[in-house]
């Protein structure tokens, strides 16, 4: 990461995620999200009708911010970051986040960022403004 | 024929009492670990992930306020809707600076907009909601614009 030019159209080194019910539990806990559709199952299915427990939208925006994160490593800042979730996504779908680079104007740099599914569809779309530290 | 009522309209403006919140190893260890994160200052709890804000907004209310569905109750700042199935529409942020262990935030919470569309399914209300997360000196650390959709 960084170590040449930054170009539009550079691809963000994506992760992929299988969210299994110890990871919804722990993420829920952690933000004391009491909400049963992430870990009761016959109540999802049942009262809501989800065919599995739901997947955190705000889990997957921070799937998207780690990849940012990622890339830039030490050498830059985020400064705006958006998303917003546009499927529904179920323990054992595969997700997978996805990046890549729009613009790039002097020291910024603005992202366009995803996830899909096993599917190919989107369930989480998003962008991100970085700033690039001089000498990067 | 809209579906934003006068009282939606005379609710723009609504804020709650800021609250404050302090930033613990402890919590962001627990968070990094639970999102999987893989840089070591996030699972060493120095710095707080942006999303990390999130769960500071989470209300802490005892059990038996809770909700049939495990949810807590809205905040008075939800308006009283003319449309009942509300989904997250998402969230935009512009970050001032980072958030690190030990920092003490004040959030301020404020319904700052309403509009409408129409979906393929009838009328969509959007509901903006602003949450600015600031030092007790009032320096600006993060600012979010947080959409919910009503239909």
């Amino acid at each position: 990461m960084m170590k040449k030019r930054i170009e539009a159209g550079e691809k963000l080194t994506g992760r992929t995620w299988r969210a299994d019910t110890v990871q919804l539990f722990l993420y829920n806990a952690a933000i004391w999200n009491p909400h049963r559709i992430h870990y009761d199952l016959p109540y999802t299915q049942e009262a809501e009708g989800h065919p599995q427990l739901l997947i955190d939208g705000p889990l997957q925006g921070d799937w998207l911010t780690q990849m940012v994160y990622e890339w830039l490593g030490e050498n830059g800042t985020l400064t705006a970051f958006s998303y917003s979730n546009r499927r529904a996504a179920y323990v054992g779908d595969v997700l997978s986040t996805v990046g890549e680079v729009t613009a790039v104007d002097g020291d910024t740099v603005t992202l366009d960022l995803r996830i899909t599914n096993q599917r190919g569809e989107a369930t989480t779309v998003g962008n991100a403004t970085v700033v690039i530290e001089s000498g990067h | 024929m809209t579906v934003i009522t006068e009282e939606l309209k005379n609710h723009v403006g609504a804020e709650l009492p800021p609250f404050e919140f302090e930033i613990s190893r402890g919590d962001l260890k627990k968070y990094a670990v639970a999102t999987g994160q893989r840089l070591e200052r996030y699972l060493n709890g120095d710095e707080a992930p942006l999303l990390y804000l999130f769960a500071a907004m989470m209300p802490v209310v005892p059990l038996d306020r809770l909700l049939p569905d495990g949810r807590q109750p809205d905040s008075g700042l939800m308006p009283p809707l003319p449309l009942n199935r509300v989904m997250a529409g998402g969230s935009e942020y512009q970050l001032h600076r980072k958030v690190n262990v030990g920092d003490v935030l004040v959030c301020r919470q404020k319904f700052v907009e309403v509009f409408e569309k129409t979906g393929a399914e009838g009328p969509l209300l959007f509901l903006v909601f602003e949450n600015r997360f600031e030092t007790r000196d009032g320096e600006p650390v993060v600012t979010e614009r947080l959409t919910r959709i009503a239909r």
